[in-house]
């Protein structure tokens, strides 16, 4: 019940939990403003935000040991363990992703007008995805949701002039907006069945059993195509593929894990709050069993049949929502650790790979899988850790990919969910098989007469060190990112 | 015959199925998002309705956001639209097929 006198307003001991955030949107008005001081030279925003992801990295790191959870700006966000994990990631991907447009001609080529705008919305959607993982209010989540889909709406049709990137862009757009249309329509039931806005009234007025199991079904069904949209989760997927393959290559690397990771943190929330008492009247762990387990399927064996290398990225990140949905229906403890390791990896390595079709796009001009025939010795450096990814997304030891799995499959067996188990691993043996196709172009396949040299600037090479270290790295010594999801865990609040 | 919550309600799903039969019938991407606008005035309807009923004013808040939102997207929509119709002079989503493999 919204009561003015009661209401907890905004103010300053809020902002001071609030920082990361303050510093994206901060720096997203900076860089607008800098932009046109600076008469549109791109460097200015580009510094800008990459200042802002950078502060804002070191803030969510510095508030990884929160104690406590912080309900913050009218109860509508709350600043937890969870919240932090998911700071850290999102300015993580929105530092290498500044990183790597700045050299890519997709983003920064001729042609290309007001360069310096992108990076202002990088910075925008990396707000707006922090704020999505915290919120625990219907409209927190509606307007942070929102917020996100439309910045990703005009990134997708960066390039202007190109038919694929304004394509995508549509349709991103009728998808996206139909389903938060399907979704706010079973917001809106929700607030009428339990007369609460946020997700602890919904969960009070769930618990005390009063509604009716079919109505919770319609309800949880059209919340789901909100949700499931954003992560990519089958039958919700349609777009993924061509949204990605008509996107810039960093601007689909940066949809494939921002917006997937918040739409999980989103559904985390949401799920474990408001529908957690009720497993017991209306089963939608099994529900989302059989979505998980059609998700994986659909994702893997679709990718097989791609030619092209940003469709069978598009694909295996579908497959990866699914790995992810196995864990998420445990609802366990163990199992949001799992979520939170195997989020953190995957976006390490999946943002990887799409970086490295940037990277070799730069020359190449084609992400065709026929014309990465001898790339590995065209542009070594790069294909090298082109393969750690690839490696790591199979789930192979000693990456990071495999100990990530390792939980989420581990968690899915202590439950008991055998069948589940057994069909998450015949996907992942599917997927070494497309992966492996890739791995196949670069090293065995014969560059064609006169091919040359595919090089890649310092800058890129840079930034995908920065993902194939760590990938390396956790995949022999995990312990301290496993700590890092545990404590987050276990400062969480409202479960 | 007093007006209550149920008929609201009934006019809010009529309003939905329409929005959502519009947008999964039609091939004209204009029409489109006409219909997604139906769908997101439905929502208000249902949320200004149990709003009243109840008197909790969050609902008629969330009407509020979704006003702008709604303003928001369509702006950006029909700034891809119009791009669309430069390059391809057509809106017609089945004209659409340069990302199919």
């Amino acid at each position: 019940m919204l009561n003015v006198e009661t209401l907890n307003l905004p103010n300053w001991a809020d902002a001071r939990a609030f920082v990361p955030e303050l510093v994206m949107f901060g720096a997203f008005l900076a860089a607008l403003l800098g932009d046109i001081i600076a008469k549109r030279r791109p460097w200015v925003p580009f510094a800008i935000v990459l200042f802002g992801a950078v502060t804002a990295l070191s803030y969510a790191v510095a508030g990884l040991d929160i104690q406590a959870p912080a309900k913050i700006l009218g109860d509508m966000v709350v600043v937890d363990g969870m919240s932090s994990f998911f700071r850290m990631l999102f300015a993580l991907t929105a530092v290498v992703t500044v990183l790597f447009s700045w050299k890519s001609e997709e983003i920064m080529g001729p042609g290309r007008e007001h360069k310096g705008e992108f990076y202002a919305l990088i910075a925008l959607m990396t707000g707006g995805m922090m704020v999505m993982a915290e919120s625990t209010d219907l409209i927190m989540l509606y307007l942070s949701m929102e917020l996100v889909s439309l910045t990703s709406y005009v990134m997708a049709g960066w390039m202007r002039g190109s038919l694929r990137s304004t394509e995508a862009s549509l349709k991103y757009m009728i998808f996206g907006a139909m389903s938060s249309g399907i979704m706010l329509f079973g917001l809106s039931l929700i607030f009428g069945l339990t007369g609460s806005m946020t997700f602890e009234g919904i969960r009070a007025a769930l618990s005390a059993g009063t509604v009716d199991p079919l109505a919770l079904l319609t309800v949880t069904v059209l919340v789901l195509a909100g949700l499931g949209y954003k992560i990519a989760m089958v039958p919700f997927h349609f777009w993924a593929p061509d949204v990605y393959e008509g996107s810039p290559t960093p601007v689909a690397a940066f949809f494939s894990v921002g917006p997937k990771a918040a739409g999980f943190a989103l559904m985390i929330r949401f799920f474990y709050t408001t529908l957690q008492p009720v497993v017991d009247q209306f089963d939608w762990p099994l529900m989302i069993a059989v979505l998980s387990v059609i998700t994986m399927t659909v994702g893997n064996l679709s990718a097989v049949r791609q030619t092209n290398v940003k469709r069978i990225l598009a694909y295996s990140s579908i497959a990866h929502v699914g790995y992810l949905l196995m864990a998420f229906l445990m609802l366990t403890e163990q199992g949001l650790q799992a979520i939170l390791f195997y989020l953190f990896v995957y976006t390490l390595m999946n943002l990887g790979a799409f970086l490295f079709v940037t990277a070799v796009n730069n020359s190449l001009k084609s992400e065709h899988l026929a014309d990465y025939a001898g790339l590995g010795f065209r542009s070594p450096w790069a294909s090298v850790m082109m393969m750690i990814f690839l490696f790591s997304l199979t789930g192979v030891p000693p990456f990071a990919g495999f100990i990530g799995k390792f939980y989420l499959f581990a968690e899915v067996m202590r439950r008991e969910w055998y069948w589940l188990a057994i069909v998450g691993v015949l996907n992942s043996v599917v997927s070494l098989y497309y992966y492996m196709k890739i791995a196949r172009a670069l090293y065995f396949d014969k560059a064609p007469e006169g091919a040359g040299a595919v090089p890649v600037p310092a800058l890129q090479i840079f930034a995908m060190a920065l993902l194939a270290v760590p990938t390396l790295l956790l995949g022999v010594m995990w312990g301290p990112l496993k700590g890092v999801a545990d404590r987050a865990v276990a400062v969480i609040a409202g479960l | 015959m007093e007006v209550g919550l149920t008929h609201y309600l009934i006019l809010a799903g009529a309003l939905f199925l329409t929005g959502t039969a519009g947008v999964l019938t039609r091939r004209n991407s204009l029409i489109m998002f006409m219909s997604v606008e139906i769908m997101l005035s439905s929502v208000n309807i249902v949320f200004a309705a149990y709003s009243r009923a109840s008197g909790d004013l969050s609902g008629h808040v969330f009407v509020l956001m979704n006003f702008a939102v709604a303003a928001a997207e369509a702006a950006i929509g029909l700034a891809i639209l119009v791009e669309i119709f430069r390059l391809r002079r057509s809106v017609n989503v089945d004209d659409l097929n340069s990302l199919m493999e």
